[in-house]
C-alpha cells in the first residue's frame, strides 16, 4: 500500500549511536524506540502519559516516550534503559532495583529507572522527599514503593562512596 | 582446613534470579515479541451493554487492501470459561453481546492504521435489549435473562447454616448488624494484555505467547475453542507485567488472537490498550454485604449471620468460586461456632469479574472485622484484645467447615502489632484526627481441589541434570514477578546443598517444562516448592548412589555437602563434578521429577455444595495495624505507617516475603481510600491509570513488615502463603483507625475525603438536630 502520510529524515542519537531514519509524522517516540530501533526495554503501559512506563532521558530529562511525536526528536540525545548497563555490567541504580527487590514483575522497572536516573543526574543526593516527587509520574502495582525508595537510596550510597574513592 | 558445609539458600534474602532481565531491558514481555511479517491484530467491540447481534458485516473491511483476516463470532461455536461447570463466553460473541466491549469481530492487517480502518469499515447491526448495570437492577422482576441457562440472572445462590446459630444469637448478649458496599476492583496490572500467535499452516500447529498466569488453562481453551488437538498447540509464557489475579483464566485476547491467527495463516500480535485491559477486566467484583454477629458481654462472638451479593458482569468466570469463598473462608480466623450465610452471584451487563488477589473473602472480612471493631468499642474492650478472646485453640484445629489447620500463628502476628505499634500506650492517646485501627485475615495456600480434576499430581517439577554439572529447573509454574522461579530453585538448592548458581530455568513453556496449574489462589510456594524439594531429593539420592559405588560405602554411608560427598569425616570424598561424571557413566544426562499432592484430609467438607471450595492444604495469617492522621478541613486522610505482621509458616525468601506483604498492603490501600470502578449506562468511565486512581509513590506509606514463622508441617520447608492475605487486613485496620480519629465509622468502599466528609458533617448535622 502506498502511504501518503507526510514523513521526515530524524537524525538524533540513540544510546550514544548516531541515527538517521524515515519515520511517519504521527510516529511517536515509543513505538519509534521498540519497533524501529528495536529497543523493546521502554514499556508501554497506557493509553498516552499516565503510567510512565516508557521514561526515556530526552537531553538528559525524564520524559514520557509515548507523549513525544519521533519527528519532534531532531537532534535530541535519548537514552533508554538499553544505555545504563555498561557493557553487562549493571549501573549502580540497577543493581539497587535488583539487589533491593525494586522490581518484581518488571514491568514499570525500566522507566522507573529512568526516571531515577534523571533524578540523580540532577541531584545526586535527593532525601526520602525528593525521590518520592522524582518518581511521582511512575506506577509500580507490585512494590508498594516502599524496596523502590530502598533500590533508589542504594545507587545513592554507592555513587556517593565511589565518588569518594575517587 | 575451610570446613565444608552444604550452601543454605532457604531463609537468606535472595534478588529474582530473573532480576538483571528485569532491570537491564532484556526480559521480554508478550509485545516484545516484533518478528517481521506479524500482522498487527484489532478488536471490534461491542458499543451497546446488552443486545441480539442481527448482523456483524465485514465485506467493506475484508476489502481492505493491507487486511490479511477478519473475523466474527462464527468463527468457532465452542465457549470456553475457567470452570468446567460455566463455560458459556465465546470469544467472540455469538448471537448476543452482554456488555459494552466485548470482542465481537477482530481484524488482522499489515499495520496498525489499516487495522483501524478496517474496525471503521465493519458494520455491527443489533437490537438493544434492557440492560442491568446493578445486581438489584438484574434480580428485579420481570427482568430478561441475560444467558438463557441462568434464570433471574442468578449464577450461583450459596446457602448454609453450620452450628445452630439462633441458638447463637439467644446466647449473646450484644447483637449488632451493619451494611457494607465495597466498589469494583479492577488489577490494574501495568502490563496490558498482549498475545502473539504464530499459525504454521504446512503443520497445521498453533504456537502461542501471552500475558497469562495459566498457561496450561489457556493451552486447554486455545484447542477447544480452535478445535485442534491438545498436541498441536505449544503455549509459552514470557515474563509478565503483573497478574493480581486478572490473567488467572484464560482470556479472550490469545483466544482471539490465535482464531486471526489461524484464519490469515500467519502470525498475529494483539495488544489490547490499557481501555481495553480494563474492560477485559477479571476483578474483584462490587459487593454488598449484610452482616449481624452476636456477642457475650466479654466480648465472645456467639453467632454469625451475613449475606453477601457480588455483582458478577455479563460470564461466569470464576464467579462460583468467589461466591463460595465469600462463605467458606469466613471460618478458620476465629473459633465460630455458629454461622449462617447466603451468598448471591448475579449477572449483569458489566465486564467479568474474576479471581482477584484476596480472592472472594476480602470485602467479607472486611465487613467482619469493622463490625468486630464497633462491637467491641461499643461494650469498651480493647480492639486487639476481643480478636485474642476469640482466636482457634491453636493448630491441629478442625474449624465447622472442616478446614484442616496444622499452624497458626495468628497470636504472635497480634503480638507483634501491638508492640511494634506501641499499641499500649498510643491507641486512643492520640489526639485530634489521628488514629489507630487494627484487624486480621487469613488466606488458602492454593486449593487443595483444583479446578480441572485429571488425576495428575497438584504439581510437578524436573531438574535436567548434565555433563556439565549444571541443574537446570524445568517448572510449568508462571513466574509473573511474584519470584516463583527464584523460590523453586532455592527449594532444590537447598535440598542439594550446592549454590543457586549451579542451577539454571525454564519454565512455562508446553514444549519443554511440565505441566503446571498456574500462579493463582497462592498455590505455587506450597506445591510447586513441594514438588521441587521432592525433585532435588531425587537427584541427591540418584548422587548418593553414585558417590556410593565410587566411594565403595553403603550409600547410607554417603555425607552429601553439597559440593563434596563423603564416606566420613575422614575421607578426603569427592567434588560434585566428580559425582556427577559417576551418575552420569553408562546412563547418560539424568532427569528426576518430582511431584506434590494434596491430603483428602484437606480437601474441604461435604455438609453443604460447592463446600470443597475453601479447603488449603494450609492458612498464612495476618494482623495488622494502621495510623491515619485526617485533615479537619478537607478530610484528606494520610496513612502515616502501617504494621504488617504475617504468618508465612517460613519465609523462604526474606526479601521476597516482605516484597509481597508490602505490596499487598498497598495494594489494600488502593482498594479503601481510592480506587473503583464506574460505569455510567454500562459505559466503563475509569478506565485509564488516570480516571483509575491507585495510589502513587507519594501517598504511600512506610510499611513495617514483621514475618512470623509458625513452621507449617506440610509446608516446603514449613512455608505458606505470602502474597495475599495482608492486603485483606489492611481495608477493615484502616476503616478502624478512622472510626478511632473521628468515632465516626465509614462503612462502604473507597473512603474518599468527599466521602469522609459527608459522614462527618450528617453525624455533627443528626447531633445538632438530637439537641
Amino acid at each position: 500500500m502506498s502511504d501518503k502520510r507526510n514523513k521526515s529524515l530524524l537524525h538524533c542519537t540513540v544510546n550514544g549511536k548516531e541515527r538517521d531514519d524515515v519515520v511517519k509524522d504521527n510516529v511517536l517516540l515509543a513505538d519509534y524506540l521498540r519497533e524501529t530501533v528495536g529497543l523493546t526495554g521502554t514499556k508501554i503501559g497506557c493509553d498516552g502519559g499516565e503510567c510512565g512506563c516508557c521514561t526515556v532521558l530526552i537531553d538528559g530529562v525524564p520524559q514520557h516516550a509515548c507523549l513525544r511525536l519521533a519527528a519532534t526528536c531532531q537532534d535530541a540525545e535519548i537514552e533508554t534503559i538499553e544505555a545504563l548497563a555498561e557493557q553487562n555490567r549493571l549501573s549502580a541504580l540497577q543493581r539497587g532495583f535488583h539487589e533491593k527487590l525494586g522490581t518484581q514483575c518488571g514491568f514499570c522497572t525500566p522507566g522507573m529507572i529512568m526516571a531515577a536516573e534523571g533524578l540523580l543526574r540532577e541531584n545526586p543526593n535527593p532525601n526520602e522527599d525528593e525521590i518520592r516527587q522524582g518518581l511521582a509520574a511512575n506506577i509500580c502495582r507490585c512494590t508498594g514503593y516502599v524496596k523502590i525508595i530502598d533500590a533508589v537510596q542504594f545507587a545513592i550510597d554507592e555513587l556517593s562512596s565511589k565518588g569518594k574513592a575517587a | 582446613m575451610n570446613e565444608i558445609k552444604p550452601t543454605q539458600s532457604i531463609g537468606v534474602p535472595k534478588p529474582l534470579v530473573d532480576g538483571p532481565e528485569k532491570v537491564s531491558g532484556k526480559a521480554q514481555y508478550s509485545a516484545d515479541f516484533l518478528p517481521n511479517d506479524c500482522l498487527v491484530g484489532r478488536i471490534f467491540r461491542s458499543p451497546v451493554s446488552h443486545a441480539e447481534i442481527i448482523e456483524v458485516d465485514i465485506s467493506a473491511a475484508q476489502a481492505l487492501p493491507g487486511v490479511e483476516a477478519v473475523i466474527t463470532g462464527d468463527v468457532t461455536d465452542e465457549p470456553f470459561g475457567i470452570l468446567p461447570i460455566a463455560r458459556f463466553e465465546y470469544p467472540l460473541a455469538r448471537e448476543k453481546v452482554r456488555y459494552k466491549g466485548e470482542p465481537v469481530a477482530c481484524v488482522a492487517a499489515v499495520d496498525v492504521e489499516t487495522a483501524q480502518k478496517a474496525i471503521d469499515l465493519i458494520k455491527f447491526k443489533y437490537k438493544e435489549l434492557p440492560a442491568y448495570i446493578t445486581s438489584q437492577e438484574a434480580m428485579a422482576e420481570g427482568t430478561v435473562d441475560i444467558h438463557d441457562h441462568r434464570e433471574g440472572n442468578i449464577e450461583r445462590e450459596v446457602d448454609f447454616e453450620l452450628g445452630e446459630v439462633d441458638e447463637g444469637f439467644e446466647a449473646a448478649d450484644f447483637i449488632m448488624e451493619e451494611t457494607f458496599n465495597c466498589t469494583e476492583i479492577a488489577q490494574a496490572q501495568m502490563e496490558p494484555h498482549a498475545a502473539i500467535a504464530e499459525y504454521d499452516p504446512e503443520r497445521d500447529f498453533m504456537t502461542v505467547r501471552a500475558s497469562t498466569q495459566v498457561p496450561y488453562y489457556g493451552h486447554l481453551m486455545l484447542a477447544k475453542t480452535l478445535k485442534m488437538e491438545e498436541s498441536q498447540i505449544r503455549m509459552i509464557k514470557p515474563f509478565v507485567g503483573g497478574g493480581f489475579g486478572c490473567r488467572t483464566e484464560c482470556l479472550n485476547v490469545e483466544l482471539i488472537c490465535a482464531l486471526v491467527a489461524r484464519e490469515a495463516g500467519g502470525t498475529v500480535r494483539i495488544q489490547v490498550s490499557r481501555e481495553e485491559t480494563f474492560i477485559t477486566h477479571r476483578g474483584r467484583p462490587e459487593t454488598d454485604v449484610e452482616m449481624k454477629i452476636g456477642m457475650t458481654k466479654d466480648g465472645m462472638i456467639t453467632a454469625v449471620d451475613y449475606t453477601a451479593i457480588q455483582r458478577g458482569g455479563a460470564y461466569s468466570g470464576y464467579g462460583v468460586v468467589t461466591i463460595l469463598y465469600s462463605g467458606g473462608l469466613m471460618f478458620g480466623v476465629y473459633d465460630l461456632q455458629a454461622v449462617r450465610y447466603k451468598g448471591l452471584r448475579v449477572l449483569t451487563n458489566t465486564p467479568p469479574c474474576g479471581a482477584m488477589r484476596g480472592h472472594g473473602i476480602t470485602d467479607v472480612r472486611y465487613a467482619f472485622e469493622a463490625l468486630l471493631d464497633k462491637m467491641a468499642m461499643e461494650l469498651g474492650i480493647d480492639t486487639i484484645e476481643i480478636r485474642r478472646k476469640n482466636l482457634l485453640q491453636g493448630p491441629k484445629y478442625e474449624t465447622l467447615n472442616e478446614m484442616f489447620i496444622n499452624s497458626y500463628g495468628l497470636p504472635e502476628c497480634l503480638d507483634w502489632v501491638e508492640k511494634a505499634s506501641d499499641w499500649k500506650k498510643r491507641k486512643g492517646k492520640m489526639g485530634p484526627y489521628k488514629g489507630l485501627g487494627v484487624a486480621c485475615a487469613h488466606y488458602p495456600s492454593g486449593a487443595s481441589k483444583p479446578v480441572n480434576w485429571s488425576g495428575e499430581p497438584h504439581a510437578t517439577v524436573h531438574l535436567k541434570l548434565d555433563w556439565d554439572g549444571s541443574i537446570t529447573l524445568l517448572t510449568g509454574a508462571p513466574e509473573i514477578g511474584q519470584g516463583s522461579t527464584t523460590m523453586a530453585t532455592q527449594c532444590a538448592a537447598e535440598v542439594l546443598g550446592v549454590d543457586m548458581s549451579r542451577f539454571q530455568s525454564l519454565t512455562s513453556d508446553s514444549k519443554f517444562t511440565p505441566k503446571d496449574n498456574g500462579s493463582y489462589s497462592s498455590r505455587v510456594t506450597y506445591m510447586v516448592g513441594n514438588a521441587s524439594i521432592d525433585a532435588a531429593t531425587n537427584l541427591k539420592n540418584i548422587l548418593i548412589e553414585a558417590a556410593a559405588k565410587k566411594l565403595e560405602v553403603k550409600p547410607e554411608d554417603v555425607e552429601c555437602l553439597g559440593e563434596v560427598y563423603r564416606a566420613g569425616t575422614q575421607d578426603e570424598g569427592l567434588t560434585f563434578n566428580e559425582v556427577v561424571k559417576e551418575a552420569l557413566a553408562g546412563t547418560g544426562t539424568i532427569a528426576a521429577k518430582g511431584n506434590f499432592d494434596t491430603l483428602p484430609e484437606s480437601w474441604g467438607t461435604k455438609k453443604y455444595r460447592g463446600g470443597a471450595i475453601s479447603g488449603s492444604m494450609a492458612y498464612a495469617y495476618a494482623a495488622q495495624v494502621v495510623e491515619v492522621s485526617i485533615d479537619p478541613e478537607t478530610f484528606e486522610i494520610t496513612v502515616e505507617k502501617v504494621w504488617a505482621a504475617q504468618d508465612v509458616g517460613k519465609a523462604l525468601n526474606p526479601l521476597a516475603v516482605e516484597g509481597q506483604i508490602e505490596g499487598s498492603v498497598w495494594m489494600g490501600m488502593g482498594q479503601a481510600i481510592s480506587e473503583g470502578t464506574q460505569y455510567v449506562n454500562g459505559l466503563g468511565v475509569t478506565n485509564s491509570m488516570l480516571d483509575y486512581k491507585v495510589p502513587t509513590i507519594i501517598e504511600s506509606p512506610p510499611i513495617e513488615v514483621g514475618i512470623i514463622e509458625s513452621i507449617d508441617p506440610h509446608g516446603p520447608f514449613g512455608a505458606k502463603e505470602a502474597g495475599e492475605t495482608s492486603l485483606i487486613s489492611f481495608i477493615p485496620a484502616f476503616t478502624n483507625a478512622i472510626a478511632d480519629a473521628l468515632g465516626i465509622r465509614p462503612l462502604d468502599l473507597p473512603v474518599t475525603p468527599d466521602v469522609l466528609m459527608e459522614l462527618v458533617e450528617n453525624s455533627t448535622a443528626n447531633k445538632e438536630a438530637a439537641e
